[in-house]
């Protein structure tokens, strides 16, 4: 499916210049975005070795271990593959707490070993497991608590109460968030009874 | 807001603040560990690259052909008729391609229509409840090796439309027009 949303992208986009007269803008945009795409990734090495090297110091200290208990009665529930002691549910639950507070930069590295950890226990498959599709799920429908950057554009263009948008976001976040796994819930079943027939 | 800011200030050191102690008292080699984690993280962005450069590129060949504008002016009339004010829908069917061009479109509405105007805090809003679920996908499934996504993208994409819908009926219901 990724496969053909990004053929669609490509091409749509190169079809629609032809007609639009904006092959000028496509030929540049590819040389240009190529080279951000660079600079993005060069730009990950500092918080993906800062964060990873952190978490590795947490998690030979039990840390993460002893989040995962704290929550383990929530996150069995939505994470019925992995044993509860397993070093994924403690990159689960700290990806989830840097997103909640709109840690975007930590989020990412701890959301890596999370999937690294979780194609362990799926006998290192290149294929998504259940618990990898649950947890992109909730990634996608974001959780996060205190919108930072939004708060900081509100305020920017002076608004009278930048933070007003936290309770509706919370709000919105919420009901994404459960939605998104009634959503993940409906497609696992929906793949089980398929593989039954 | 005073409170939010000094919490977002204060705990990225608090944290790190907690895991250098801790180690200490388990007696983790501490320094010895973070450079041996951080040597992960260079092999794991390297691996990403391909991945997120490939993406990027389709996505924004897309914006450069006007394609993206295009397909929004062929459905704002569908969302009209359901009610949705026509000035989100950019930022609605940018937001799960591209985080930074939907950071872009919401900086564009707050700037055009205020950010208290009804418009500034529903795109605040939607910017703040979802994610960008093409880019979550590319780098969580890239750097691990994930090639068959099985329903992954179906469900993330369902989950943003999920939290466009409850965002704008929220904000209509506690803001108003």
């Amino acid at each position: 499916m990724v496969n053909l949303i990004w053929v669609f992208l490509a091409v749509t986009g190169i079809i629609y210049a032809m007609f639009n007269g904006t092959m000028d803008e496509v030929n540049e945009a590819i040389f240009e975005s190529a080279d951000e795409a660079v600079m993005l990734a060069i730009g990950l090495i500092s918080v993906l070795v800062f964060w990873l090297g952190i978490m590795r110091i947490a998690e030979n200290a039990g840390l993460l271990r002893g989040l995962a208990n704290l929550f383990k009665p929530i996150f069995k529930r939505i994470f019925p593959e992995i044993p509860p002691e397993h070093p994924a549910m403690g990159y689960i639950l700290s990806n989830f707490s840097a997103n909640l507070f709109g840690l975007g930069n930590a989020a990412t590295p701890l959301g890596i070993k999370a999937m690294e950890e979780m194609k362990k226990i799926n006998n290192d498959s290149i294929e998504a497991s259940r618990s990898m599709v649950t947890f992109l799920a909730l990634n996608t429908s974001s959780v996060t608590l205190i919108p930072t950057t939004v708060i900081a554009i509100r305020m920017q263009y002076d608004s009278a109460n930048p933070t007003e948008i936290v309770g509706t976001t919370i709000l919105a976040t919420g009901i994404s968030t459960i939605g998104a796994l009634c959503v993940d819930r409906f497609f696992y079943y929906r793949r089980v009874r398929r593989n039954k027939s | 807001m005073s409170v939010i800011t000094t919490i977002s200030t204060w705990i990225i050191p608090f944290i790190i603040l907690i895991v250098l102690i801790a180690g200490t008292i388990k007696k983790v080699p501490t320094y010895e560990t973070f450079v041996e984690g951080g040597k992960e993280g260079v092999r794991m962005a390297i691996s990403l690259l391909p991945f997120l450069l490939g993406m990027i590129v389709a996505i924004s060949i897309f914006r450069a052909s006007g394609a993206m504008e295009g397909f929004v002016a062929l459905i704002s009339p569908l969302l009209q008729i359901l009610g949705i004010p026509s000035d989100i829908v950019p930022l609605a069917a940018v937001r799960p391609i591209s985080g930074t061009a939907a950071l872009a479109v919401t900086t564009d509405l707050i700037k055009e229509f205020g950010p208290d105007s009804f418009i500034g805090k529903l795109a605040s809003t939607m910017q703040g409840s979802t994610d960008t679920t093409l880019y979550v996908l590319t780098v969580y499934f890239g750097a691990v090796g994930i090639k068959k996504m099985g329903d992954a993208l179906k469900v993330g994409l369902l989950a943003d439309l999920i939290g466009i819908i409850a965002s704008i009926m929220i904000c209509t219901y506690i803001f108003g027009f």
